[in-house]
């Protein structure tokens, strides 16, 4: 990273601001920004959802601190130790365990002179419970994204998780899931999943990728572009092949099975409109479904601060617009990593570079331009997103897998009948159907079943309901004005004063 | 335009007094229509809490209604199912202090004498009732009559039990004008075409001004914003709907500033609801953690239980009120064939169906069975054209 | 498991009134998991098991309550020496129903 000119204002022993920037996030977006930013000469707060740093990417934990099964880890260890670094010098303060549930904006102008401040609530300790709140002059919001999940029966098993559960198992408690797992769903993400658990031992009966991947050759401009990313996808295929692992394309575990817990899975070729192929099923024994269909940007913080959000290529996902210095449509309010749209981990890197040092600039300090090589890579990597969105695609095939007593939503446990039952009564809209059958209005407000309850109900639209993206998933299907729950007495706390500049608590430390 | 069906009604707007308008007209034999430029119930009714209250309500004609209206949700409940929620949980109305305490019990008085169900309660008894209540509150009064219901579940079954009698529903249709010949209701135009129907009901809640401006007519109908709080779901803990006395003070307030009561109650579901606040803001949708949390504070008070259960979300609701603060339910008299049945503020779901009632007693010629001079829409004093 | 140089520290936990021991820096969902536990919550209608969902605090299906505080995301949520874990049937309230 290039050295910054120092800032007098950011002088040990001259009192720095522990509430320049508040950074929420610390990924490989969130603290490449809090860095940059504490580079600059800021006080820079950071609060996470985890106990340590490192997002979902860089997941670790005492027992797997050495970089096995981790991708960049090189990278990843020079990033902890200046954020480390900063840390110890008092420049960021790191709020561990802390759940952002709100970001007021400034006030509208008019203020007395003091410059708008941004004030950002959060609950502190998912153990503990009490309230934080922190004022700052700028917020980069980095809080990444989360793996789509499809409905499948018997996906409500203990046993069936996320891809990046079983992956988040292994490197931040070094324990693998299961003793036959099946890898399962879309996406480049499955590779390294699949790779990370055969190396630490597991048997992993199949990847199971429902698209085919072949399309990258079909996208020849973004391949040519994206020349770097293809060795990696060919590395994690020839230590599969190692480890006798069989990689089905075109495939996809469209039930599961077991008696309170996963035994095996039903696996079935589809065709290109993802039904199942009749007479392709096969049954694989299992005690682990790893899957993912891709990712969704977590975004609702900023939709809530006003910031201008723009709907997915597929329609089912929002991403926060910004410009290139990371500034979404709210200033002083910044954006970077997935919540501007999924590109892996290097890009968020990039725009978390990016989005610090525009947050320090905002903040008053002297940060040098830079330079159009920056730009240039920043354009070449969302290239690269764009076409995993081409090569992966989700189309809506997937819901005739589905019986009537699927459970489509986990938290309500809103099977597929009662939704087909909501919409009979009249409910051919997302926002009617929530409503009616309450998928979407448990504890995680419809982030795991909203882009399945669109798909459901868009096929089922009466005829003569225009055929809209906004009634199937309306940008209020992401309109959280809490992002995460809020014990009553923290809540009844933020009606009250705000924080003053100073910090409440100490530091934390690694 | 072109008038493809053959309707005596049309009833612009599927919430939940739309739904009623629909159900009884369609029980009364007329061949009804509801356009609705949404999906059923997505306006204020999704954002209701499903009250049926007589509680609430001082005597005189919204009580009268009220009254009404919750001996046919009885009758509703058993029609439309268990599906539609309907609980006869009751009102517990608490007082904090003796001074508001003796106002409170005033006010059951002057409702007793209207035929309320009323029950005082002393501080004892109050701990009988709900045992999570806080501690040292001066005592209450128990409604039995209030009820609650699942308003979306409500006004959807109700338009299916419509639709069974011949009714027609069109969704994400928008009226973008009422047609009228020589003087009197024709029919309306929309979004995708019209229809023709000698009669049309305004029944579009918060946005009525605006649809009866589309008329060239003036209704002083407008939002007054509400928030509310959901909490995680919980097994049954709070068995009444509760609330504190200062409560029918801030309905009543013509004031534009920042009303606030407490309101707690459970639902079939599990989550329990936390309100109320009343603001004249237009339609603004920003959030504001002071009132949420204002909501919050006041909720613990009452019931400490409550202190470490979380919120998993609130939203917004706009309700449509009147200045006098009383519902518009009758004919047009600047245009024949043009009815209101709209502006009931936040006691739309409890009124619905007597709404509904009137709307069809009306256009059916017959007798209401309450007053209808106190709803009428010619009460406002509006300039000749909006 | 791949061999570990050197033994991990535990911490004492109690589940539902049994002793654990289990590596510290472990999350409390890879504890259950670890010990041949998949599932350790019931839902509250259909009355089904569930553990580790999405693993990152998205989903809430492996809530656990800890020391009193219920809800805790299992996922997001290290075990600490000492720690009295109990998991919920139906919801985490449910001692409280009346």
């Amino acid at each position: 990273m290039p050295a910054w000119p120092s800032d007098p204002r950011g002088t040990p022993g001259g009192g720095p601001r522990h509430s320049d920037v508040a950074v929420i996030g610390a990924g490989p977006a969130g603290m490449s920004a809090a860095v940059v930013a504490a580079q600059a000469g800021c006080g820079v707060t950071v609060l996470d959802l985890g106990e340590r740093p490192g997002g979902q990417y860089w997941r670790w934990g005492p027992a797997s601190d050495d970089g096995r099964f981790h991708h960049g880890w090189t990278a990843f260890r020079g990033l902890r130790d200046s954020f480390a670094g900063h840390q110890a010098a008092g420049r960021i303060v790191h709020l561990a365990g802390h759940a952002v549930f709100h970001v007021d904006p400034p006030p509208a102008a008019g203020e007395s002179g003091a410059s708008p401040r941004f004030t950002v609530h959060a609950v502190a300790g998912e153990r503990e419970r009490g309230y934080a709140a922190v004022e700052v002059s700028a917020v980069v919001v980095a809080t990444g994204a989360y793996e789509r999940q499809l409905p499948i029966p018997g996906w409500t098993l203990p046993g069936v998780m996320a891809a990046g559960a079983a992956q988040a198992l292994l490197k931040g408690s070094a324990v693998v899931a299961g003793q036959r797992v099946v890898v399962a769903g879309t996406g480049p993400f499955l590779l390294p999943v699949a790779v990370g658990l055969a190396q630490a031992g597991a048997r992993v009966a199949a990847v199971v990728e429902a698209n085919q991947p072949l399309g990258y050759l079909r996208q020849p401009l973004g391949l040519a572009r994206s020349w770097r990313k293809l060795p990696e996808a060919a590395g994690y295929l020839a230590r599969l092949a190692r480890h006798r692992v069989p990689v089905l394309r075109r495939h996809a575990v469209v039930a599961a099975h077991g008696d309170g817990r996963l035994r095996s899975v039903t696996v079935a070729r589809l065709d290109p409109a993802w039904a199942a192929v009749p007479g392709s099923q096969r049954t694989l024994d299992a005690d682990v479904l790893a899957v993912g269909y891709g990712f969704i940007p977590q975004v609702e913080l900023l939709g809530e601060a006003g910031a201008q959000l723009r709907r997915g290529p597929d329609g089912r996902t929002f991403a926060a617009d910004a410009d290139a210095d990371q500034q979404t449509s709210v200033p002083g309010l910044f954006a970077a990593g997935e919540t501007t749209g999924i590109g892996g981990a290097d890009l968020s890197c990039l725009e978390g570079q990016v989005a610090g040092r525009a947050a320090a600039r905002h903040c008053g300090h002297q940060v040098p331009p830079a330079g159009p090589a920056i730009g240039r890579r920043r354009e070449a990597l969302r290239r690269f997103g764009s076409l995993l969105d081409a090569v992966h695609p989700v189309p809506p095939g997937w819901t005739q897998w589905l019986t009537g007593d699927t459970v489509v939503c986990r938290c309500e446990e809103v099977t597929l009948a009662r939704l087909l039952a909501a919409v009979d009564l009249g409910a051919d809209d997302a926002r009617s159907v929530k409503l009616l059958a309450r998928p979407g209005m448990g504890w995680c407000q419809g982030r795991i079943c909203g882009a399945a309850v669109a798909a459901i109900v868009a096929g089922h639209r009466r005829p003569g309901r225009p055929d809209r993206d906004d009634l199937d998933f309306p940008e209020s299907a992401v309109s959280r004005p809490l992002a995460q729950p809020v014990p009553l007495e923290v809540l009844a706390q933020a009606a009250q004063e705000r924080a003053t500049g100073d910090m409440a608590g100490s530091p934390d430390h690694l | 335009m072109s008038a493809s069906h053959r309707h005596d009604v049309v009833v612009i707007g599927a919430g939940i007094v739309g739904a009623a308008c629909c159900y009884y007209l369609a029980r009364a034999g007329l061949k009804v229509a509801v356009i609705e430029r949404g999906a059923v119930a997505v306006g204020t009714t999704g954002a209701g809490e499903g009250n049926i209250l007589v509680s609430d309500k001082e005597p005189g004609p919204e009580l009268e209604l009220a009254q009404l209206s919750v001996r046919l949700w009885r009758r509703l409940g058993d029609e439309l199912g268990p599906d539609a929620e309907l609980e006869p949980k009751g009102g517990l109305v608490v007082a904090a202090g003796p001074e508001e305490r003796r106002q409170l019990d005033d006010f059951a008085a002057a409702q007793a004498a209207a035929g309320v169900e009323v029950r005082t309660v002393g501080h004892a008894g109050l701990r009988d009732l709900e045992p999570y209540l806080a501690d040292g509150l001066a005592g209450g009064v128990l409604y039995p009559e209030d009820m609650q219901v699942q308003p979306m579940m409500a006004a959807a079954l109700m338009l299916r039990a419509a639709r069974d009698l011949g009714a027609e529903l069109r969704l994400h249709e928008e009226v973008t004008a009422i047609e009228t010949a020589a003087g009197r209701v024709a029919g309306v135009r929309t979004s995708t075409g019209g229809l023709s129907a000698g009669l049309v009901v305004n029944a579009a809640g918060t946005w009525a001004g605006e649809l009866a401006a589309r008329a060239g007519l003036a209704l002083p109908v407008l939002p007054r914003r509400g928030f509310i709080v959901v909490t995680e779901p919980l097994p049954r803990m709070i068995r009444h709907k509760v609330y504190t006395a200062d409560y029918v003070a801030n309905v009543a307030s013509g004031s534009a500033g920042l009303e606030i009561s407490t309101v707690v109650e459970a639902t079939v579901s599990g989550t329990v609801l936390i309100g109320a606040s009343r603001e004249r803001v237009g339609f603004d949708r920003t959030s504001s953690m002071k009132i949420v949390g204002t909501l919050a504070a006041q909720a613990v008070r009452l019931f400490p239980v409550l202190a470490g259960v979380r919120a998993i979300r609130f939203y917004r609701g706009f309700r449509p009120y009147c200045p006098d603060h009383l519902p518009v339910i009758g004919s047009d008299a600047r245009l024949p064939g043009l009815l209101h049945a709209c502006g009931h503020e936040g006691a739309g779901v409890g009124l619905a169906p007597a709404t509904g009632h009137l709307i069809a007693q009306i256009v059916t010629g017959q007798t209401a069975p309450v007053s209808l001079a106190p709803f009428d829409p010619g009460r406002f004093e509006e300039p000749a054209r909006a | 498991m791949p061999d570990q140089p050197s033994p991990r520290p535990h911490v004492d936990i109690s589940v539902d009134g049994i002793r654990w021991s289990v590596p510290a820096g472990s999350s409390i969902a890879a504890a259950f998991v670890a010990s041949g536990h998949p599932g350790w919550r019931q839902t509250r209608r259909r009355a089904e098991p569930r553990g580790l969902g999405c693993g990152m605090g998205v989903c809430f299906d492996c809530l656990v309550t800890v020391n009193g505080t219920r809800g805790v995301r299992a996922c997001l949520t290290d075990v600490r020496e000492g720690d009295v874990i109990t998991t919920e049937r139906g919801s985490g309230f449910a001692g409280l129903a009346i």
